[in-house]
């Protein structure tokens, strides 16, 4: 693999008598999103403000492209820190200035631009983090979400190479959970920057993560990606994992991917070999350019909207089913070949058709969200499986046979 | 004998060893109080020392000027009404004093030089450090513990040139102008007094106030002033700055405590320092 972007060597800190990090070893890649996860209070903040060089380790080194920290001179150090941006967990908004003001700040305060191109740098982010109304407006007059927002916003005005978020999603319901995360991993995709991220949002993290630590007993016990995390046996699974991440995706309501396979392995595992299950799996696109435009939270509420009418239709006739990815769903309909799942999924699509789009319109309606001038496009592809398969590769059969289903359209006079 | 880490305790009887501990416990505390200012006061001057240096620095100008407009434009209602009474109440007093030996004649001499040489900078320092030292101590205070100094830091914003230069800037710019304001009040308020509720004549008033004064009282007075502005300003910007090192409490109340610190160090110091330039400019 590439030299690591920021790699930590046996890194200890102690506050008074008590040791938070403990020979902490981790590396970070250049242009991912790493996110780590721990218990509250294991010392993931803390982690992360020793990249950001406000705390300094007790022990151990801290390495920049394969440089310590102690080694870099003076520029080298200011360059490093130049390029990098840290969105803090309870925002660390100026309560005193506007939102305007705060995400001018760093731009005015550490740049020699000029009054109009700041005027422009700002504003263009405050376009794309819907903040628009709020632009006049001082912190306490916003809510916690609109908070978080200009938080994000100030964090990547001065177009950082990395960036560090704190717990970005802390106290905020799912769907605008979501809708953060799926900002993050846009922008992280736009623009490139490394992106590391505290935080206890299982599964969520999984779908926008590239690598995951996993911090416990003040040490990194894991690294890596993901699906290896599936795979990992360790006590830190049992103890963090499984009590943050729960029986429900919060924002779909469907099953987790480890109650689904939990599901499928009881189901289907020890069925014989004759037997046959079908997978289908649907996909929600929306144009990045017009979630850019129009909303993230409107783009998750109709996320939770599929996930609930999904659930509905095929729970009713015994399939299962959990969000793969952020805007991904698999159904597993058990005791089913390729003929009848074509039936039930050509009747999903026609009941869809008929009432699940309004629904959904309906749903994001009575969550407050007005679905203006968006278009979704839902594609789904199925393919039959036998219990000997493996499931991944049935999913990814079931992909790649996938074709459009329906398209949500709401014009503005709607 | 040398007594060394590794010596038995002396003296080697248990319950003299607790007798001879629990009577020199009262120095033990007064040496760490002892030790413990000296800290304070040496970890304040490398924070003026710190500020001073960066008071220079690019973009600091609109920040003095919106600091003077807090610390000094927003103090002037406070520092005009105390200048006021104290002028009135001194005046009233000497002029009761004056009337016993038959020397009324020299109440605008005694109202001017108190004012102008003593009562105008310590009052208006005091008056100050009440209005606005608090006020910068629970800002910053309150920024220290809301990460936001936190924040500056992650933007490679200098948190010292940003939050405190300024305050010092402003602070020395606005405490002459106060303490200026204040002896001008004050003048008034004996006229006012003396004056028209007693009596003095008003010619002598005025023209013992312009004859008695001369350009030394005035600069003594500023001086005291500017030493005053230091010590307010980087006393309450200190106590908010780092409220998060206090072992008495932690957030909203350090900052409570912080605030009620600046503002009680601050009288005190003007008190002391007052004498101490006083004695020095005599």
């Amino acid at each position: 693999m590439d030299t690591p972007l920021i790699e930590f060597k046996d890194v200890t800190k102690r506050f008074g008598n008590k040791t938070v990090l403990e020979g902490v070893n981790l590396k970070i890649y250049e242009g991912q999103v790493t996110t780590i996860i721990g218990l509250s209070g294991g010392g993931k903040s803390v982690l992360l403000k020793h990249i950001v060089g406000l705390l300094e380790p007790d022990e151990g080194a801290i390495l920049f492209r394969d440089k310590p920290f102690v080694e870099m001179k003076k520029h080298e150090m200011n360059t490093f820190f130049a390029q990098m941006s840290y969105m803090f967990q309870d925002n660390a908004l100026f309560d005193s200035m506007t939102v305007y003001e705060n995400i001018a700040l760093p731009l005015r305060e550490t740049t020699r631009k000029g009054k109009a191109e700041i005027d422009r740098m700002v504003k263009a982010r405050i376009a794309q983090t819907e903040l628009g109304d709020a632009a006049g407006k001082f912190p306490s007059e916003l809510s916690g979400g609109m908070q978080k927002r200009v938080a994000l916003a100030r964090a990547l005005v001065i177009d950082p190479r990395i960036v560090l978020f704190d717990e970005p999603t802390s106290g905020q319901d799912p769907v605008r959970k979501n809708a953060i995360l799926s900002m993050i991993a846009q922008y992280q995709r736009k623009f490139g920057f490394t992106a590391v991220l505290v935080s206890h949002e299982i599964p969520d993290v999984y779908f926008i993560s590239n690598r995951i630590l996993a911090l416990y007993h003040k040490k990194i016990v894991f690294q890596g990606t993901p699906d290896e995390l599936d795979r990992f046996d360790h006590p830190f699974k049992d103890e963090v994992i499984i009590s943050l991440e729960g029986l429900r995706d919060e924002l779909s309501g469907l099953h987790t991917r480890r109650l689904f396979n939990v599901m499928y392995h009881a189901q289907l595992k020890h069925k014989s070999v004759g037997d046959t299950y079908t997978v289908t799996v649907f996909t929600l696109y929306v144009q990045e350019a017009i979630l850019e435009g129009l909303g993230y939270e409107e783009a998750q509420g109709v996320i939770h909207a599929m996930g609930v009418y999904i659930d509905k239709h095929f729970g009713a006739i015994g399939g299962f089913s959990t969000r793969h990815k952020i805007n991904e769903f698999v159904t597993v309909l058990p005791y089913s070949n390729l003929f009848e799942a074509e039936e039930m999924v050509a009747s999903f699509i026609k009941d869809f058709q008929e009432r699940g789009i309004r629904d959904i319109r309906l749903g994001g309606r009575r969550q407050g969200f007005v679905l203006e001038g968006i278009e979704i496009s839902i594609h789904a592809g199925f393919a039959q499986g036998q219990p000997i398969a493996e499931l991944d590769a049935v999913i990814e059969s079931a992909k790649s046979q996938q074709k459009e289903i329906g398209r949500i359209l709401c014009s503005a006079k709607e | 004998m040398v007594l060394d880490s590794n010596s038995p305790p002396l003296p080697k009887r248990e319950d003299e060893w607790r007798l001879f501990t629990f009577l020199s416990r009262p120095f033990a505390v007064l040496g760490r109080g002892a030790i413990n200012r000296v800290d304070n006061l040496g970890a304040a001057t490398i924070f003026l020392i710190l500020a001073l240096l960066k008071i220079a620095s690019p973009k600091q100008l609109s920040k003095i000027v919106q600091q003077i407009y807090y610390i000094g434009a927003r103090s002037m209602m406070i520092v005009m009404l105390v200048g006021l009474f104290t002028g009135m109440v001194i005046s009233l007093q000497f002029y009761y004093a004056l009337n016993k030996v038959g020397a009324q004649g020299a109440l605008g001499t005694l109202v001017a030089l108190t004012l102008v040489r003593e009562l105008g900078p310590v009052l208006a320092a005091i008056m100050i450090a009440a209005r606005a030292g608090s006020a910068i101590s629970s800002e910053i205070g309150i920024q220290r513990i809301s990460e936001q100094i936190d924040a500056l830091c992650t933007m490679r914003i200098d948190p010292i040139g940003y939050l405190i230069s300024p305050r010092i800037a402003a602070a020395v710019i606005s405490f002459p102008l106060l303490t200026a304001l204040f002896d001008l009040i004050g003048i008034i308020g004996g006229y006012i007094s003396g004056v028209l509720l007693l009596g003095a004549n008003a010619g002598t008033y005025f023209y013992r106030v312009q004859t008695s004064l001369n350009m030394k009282d005035v600069s003594d007075g500023f001086i005291k002033s500017i030493v005053f502005a230091f010590i307010v300003s980087t006393v309450c910007c200190f106590q908010g700055y780092f409220v998060h090192m206090r072992t008495d409490s932690h957030g909203a109340k350090a900052v409570g405590l912080a605030t009620t610190s600046a503002v009680v160090i601050s009288c005190v110091l003007i008190l002391v320092s007052d004498y101490i330039v006083t004695s020095l400019l005599m």
